[in-house]
């Protein structure tokens, strides 16, 4: 299922030519804000055993001095797991969109010497650093009316049998983390960032942001969404909902068939079967729409 | 009635489990959470999910079973109504979990599949491939936001929980959060909170746990007045992967399917472990625990580990302590279809194929078994009054405690699989009491309290947060300060513990406490300030590092986690029979001795002096009578044959003084 994926790539067997005390330097593309100007810092550090962009980012926070000297803000960056199930560090490390804490100093080194570059996804508006507003996907989730919609949570029995084969498909799309991969390399996926209009209110200001993100486009990540929850038994029951949101603007008709995501996904998850097969779903129901007037 | 206003903090599997189920009760839900809670620490539980099932139905398994060897593997440190009522929920909940969706692994006919988890003999736990956590965690997170789509629930995430806001009478009326953003400070009123916020690994610096488990949220709560019980009992996983920024968990799973823990016989074999022959190879823990083998209680399991590489000297590498864990035997497609997201996690870590190759692991801190006080309601059938205010309540009226974050289900050591029952458990069963505790609130509900009240408690937070921005430069650096503390309590809390360092670690803690108050911050701008908020953490580890500490250094036995060899039971190691039961009546004389002394949870009261007071509370023990935790022990035949006996002779004793005293006076 990984073949085709860059992820299998990047995590390859490490040839152990650095030894503890080697000494690397991190440039981190850094952003004191929102639509603030970007700056480059360069921090210099030593090899240790196990070392990822994690604790690259952890010992420039215990030492945030920059390579000539200047004592700066430590680097602003999203974490939680370390383990890559959450999501939350994903950021472009050497141009490559990725989580840091899978992505091993030995490894980087071994492609490129002496440096690592760490910039944030571009895809989203930059908050700080490399901690980027990744709401929009949350959102999307939201239009796809991604969940299957029981009747309660009363005790009412276990759910339907479903087969092996079905569960194993199931089981690669729901591994979908939302970590935003797929959207960062989708050429079609543009960035959204909105200034805020004089007097505009938050919660204006928050609404035209939700209509914006609405009628953009959703990316694979969704569209994987809408086969997992149209094929779950209980799901496949609200299946014309999702339709309806899957080729409405902004939806599967954008996509403009790169496969880039499938390629950076670092979960492995079938994108382009899923855009294949949600494609044919979408097609179906748009002439049963049109007979059906 | 107005509808129940409630406020959630910490969105993994309990807190959104209360706030879906909140929702359904239509009271208007609030969850705040250090991060998007897709994100949260649940997704890192990895093997799966307790609960008897038809096919265990069938070979002789039912609920009191399941209750049976959770308090046995706990060491019977767990009040029993609340597990009793959690083993029986736990069917109803798998198949709730399975309705929403969740991709539990499948037989070939289509049922939900099983698999064998550490401290019980039967095929009890459910999952999905191995990330079983993460797949409840998304199907929770899914109905969430559906609530959030119907305007039933508002979500606060990157906020931190600052504290609790009690009126005059101790009541909670609200709670103030920071934006980690935009650092705006505001109050939150509510008529009840529910600290759903997981455990505190990160006071070991280095652990399993996710970087939001700092224990923060638990420990500003224990400050305000909440108590917290049992902290001294950490469970430290048996099989992790080292890495210089956490210690990522290799499920129990692996075991489950097969997996066999070695060392070479020979110490520090050098050649590679595919070529050491089988006889060459020492399977330690089923040479010793034959009836359990590789799946022993977690407690055990990491102690023999330990004792493996620190006294018997037998780590696989020199320089590093660790043994094999080995998963090469087994099928392809079990490694594949019920592995493969711990089988990744290892090779995209440690750069090695373990299809092929042996792993490498040691044991990791990895679960709080202590955590908030809280109180029951016991039914008469020994079960919970479900839907009573009581359960789950924390002594402070109005705030409840859920989760990891509790510590009321898994005693003095958690079994495999079991953390996620208890979330789901816990978070869906709290949601019925809330209801009724809020209904009525003596002096009114949220919106009846006057705004001073909100205003006072945000001018408090915000003044503390101006004052740390305002620290002079030039203090230690919190980063360090953290690694230090977690080095110490790694060294002197976790596997095995010693009255002399515990006492000497807590005065270093004490100092450390006091450093924390003088470090700086490198960062004291006031727009998403992650120095700010990690210094805020870190000085709130101290009053539980304390807690765990002096909990530990009271506690002289050994029970479940809590390890001391200056107070182990001697083993009953003579031949001659005689001999034998006389040792294991002495055996049995000292076991019940150290119950009526120490068959307590630990609780502890933060006072104003900056000190943790420890009393203790009776463990209740109603439906069954603690007995030895046996497992491997070296003469426990001889000691459970005493131990029935002394138990026969009680039990009619018993029931000889009841009919004395119905016969009535003269």
């Amino acid at each position: 299922m990984n073949t085709t994926s860059n992820s299998s790539s990047f995590h390859r067997p490490i040839a152990s030519d650095c030894q503890p005390g080697q000494r690397f330097y991190v440039r981190v593309l850094r952003q004191d804000g929102p639509r603030k100007r970007r700056y480059w810092q360069r921090f210099a550090l030593e090899y240790e055993a196990d070392m990822n962009c994690i604790s690259v980012l952890q010992r420039i926070a215990e030492n945030p001095r920059t390579d000539d000297g200047r004592d700066v803000a430590p680097v602003a960056w999203e974490c939680n797991c370390l383990e890559e199930v959450c999501g939350a560090c994903t950021m472009l490390i050497n141009g490559w969109v990725r989580q840091a804490c899978t992505a091993l100093v030995a490894q980087l080194l071994q492609d490129r010497p002496g440096e690592i570059e760490l910039r944030p996804m571009t895809k989203f508006p930059v908050l700080r650093d490399l901690v980027v507003d990744r709401s929009r996907i949350f959102a999307i989730l939201e239009k796809i009316l991604a969940w299957v919609p029981v009747d309660s949570y009363y005790d009412l029995g276990p759910g339907p049998r479903q087969s092996q084969e079905a569960q194993q498909m199931a089981y690669l799309y729901s591994k979908c983390m939302s970590c935003g991969c797929c959207l960062e390399a989708c050429p079609q996926f543009l960035k959204i960032e909105l200034e805020y209009r004089e007097g505009e209110t938050p919660e204006a200001y928050n609404a035209r942001l939700r209509t914006a993100n609405m009628r953009a486009y959703i990316g694979s990540h969704a569209i994987a969404q809408v086969e997992l929850f149209n094929s779950n038994p209980i799901g496949a029951m609200n299946a014309t909902e999702r339709l309806d949101a899957l080729v409405a603007e902004g939806g599967i008709q954008v996509c403009g068939n790169s496969q880039n995501c499938v390629r950076v996904c670092p979960k492995g998850i079938p994108l382009t079967t899923a855009i294949a097969r949600a494609g044919r779903a979408a097609t179906r129901h748009i002439f049963r729409k049109w007979f059906d007037r | 009635m107005a509808k129940p206003s409630v406020m959630i903090v910490g969105g993994g599997l309990a807190g959104m489990a209360a706030a879906m189920k909140l929702a359904e009760l239509d009271c208007e839900v609030a969850v705040m959470s250090l991060t998007p809670l897709k994100r949260s620490h649940s997704a890192c539980a990895q093997g799966g999910i307790n609960s008897v099932n038809n096919l265990t139905r069938q070979l002789g398994d039912n609920e009191g079973k399941h209750f049976e060897d959770t308090v046995y593997g706990g060491d019977f440190l767990q009040h029993q109504p609340p597990v009793k009522e959690m083993a029986d929920w736990a069917p109803r909940i798998i198949n709730l979990m399975d309705r929403l969706g969740v991709t539990f692994n499948r037989t070939p006919e289509g049922f939900r599949d099983q698999r064998r988890f550490g401290g019980t003999l039967y095929r009890r736990t459910a999952f999905a491939g191995a990330t079983t956590g993460q797949q409840l965690l998304y199907a929770l997170d899914e109905q969430v936001r559906r609530w959030e789509v119907a305007g039933k629930l508002r979500k606060f995430e990157d906020w931190d929980f600052l504290g609790p806001i009690l009126d005059e009478q101790g009541r909670l009326r609200g709670c103030v959060g920071q934006d980690m953003i935009t650092m705006r400070i505001r109050a939150f009123p509510a008529d009840a909170l529910i600290l759903a916020v997981g455990g505190c690994g990160l006071l070991f610096g280095r652990s399993t746990n996710s970087m939001a488990c700092n224990g923060s949220a638990a420990s500003r709560a224990f400050q305000a007045g909440a108590r917290y019980a049992n902290g001294e009992f950490v469970q430290v996983h048996p099989t992790a992967i080292p890495g210089a920024d956490k210690l990522r968990l290799i499920s129990e799973s692996a075991r489950g399917e097969g997996g066999r823990i070695w060392v070479p016989r020979k110490p520090q074999d050098p050649r590679p472990p595919t070529r050491i022959p089988e006889n060459q190879r020492y399977y330690f823990l089923e040479e010793r625990y034959p009836q359990y083998g590789n799946l022993l209680p977690r407690d055990i399991a990491t102690r023999e580990i330990f004792k493996v590489c620190l006294t018997e000297g037998l780590s696989v590498e020199t320089d590093r302590m660790c043994v094999y864990l080995d998963v090469t035997a087994l099928p392809r497609e079990v490694l594949d279809q019920k592995l493969a997201g711990i089988l990744e996690i290892y090779e995209r870590f440690q750069g090695a194929d373990p299809r092929v190759t042996p792993m490498k692991i040691f044991p990791a801190v990895h679960y709080s078994m202590g955590g908030l006080w809280c109180d029951f309601e016991a039914n008469a059938a020994g079960g919970l009054n479900v839907g009573s205010p009581r359960n789950q309540h924390t002594n402070v009226p109005g705030i409840f405690a859920i989760g990891e974050c509790d510590y009321q289900f898994h005693g003095a050591n958690r079994l495999g699989a079991n953390s996620l029952v208890a979330c789901l458990f816990s978070g869906l069963t709290v949601a019925p009491g809330v209801v009724a505790y809020s209904d009525n609130l003596p002096g009114g509900d949220a919106r009846d309290q006057t705004a001073a009240l909100y205003d006072r408690a945000t001018a408090k937070y915000q003044a503390e947060y101006k004052a740390l921005l305002a620290r002079p430069d030039g203090g230690p650096n919190p980063y360090r300060l953290h690694t230090e503390l977690g080095q110490l309590m790694t060294r002197i809390a976790t596997v095995v513990r010693h009255n002399a360092e515990l006492a000497d670690g807590y005065g270093k803690i004490c100092a450390m406490e006091e450093k924390a108050r003088a470090c700086s911050l490198a960062d004291h701008g006031e727009w998403a300030n992650q120095n700010v908020v990690f210094l805020r953490a870190l000085q709130d580890m101290f009053p539980l590092a304390k807690t765990i500490v002096k909990g530990a250094l009271a506690r002289d036995e050994c029970r479940g986690a809590h390890y001391k060899p200056e107070f182990e039971m001697p083993a009953v190691e003579a031949t001659d029979p005689a001999e034998r039961r006389r040792q294991a009546e002495a055996w049995c004389e000292r076991f019940a001795d150290n119950n009526r002394r120490w068959l307590k949870s630990t609780v502890a009261a933060w006072s104003s002096d900056g000190e943790p007071q420890i009393s203790y509370e009776e463990v209740d023990t109603r439906l069954v009578r603690p007995r030895p935790r046996l497992y491997g022990v070296v003469g426990g035949d001889v000691i459970e044959q005493v131990w029935k006996e002394r138990e026969r002779t009680a039990k009619a004793k018993a029931e000889a003084v009841p009919s004395a005293s119905e016969r009535g006076p003269g």
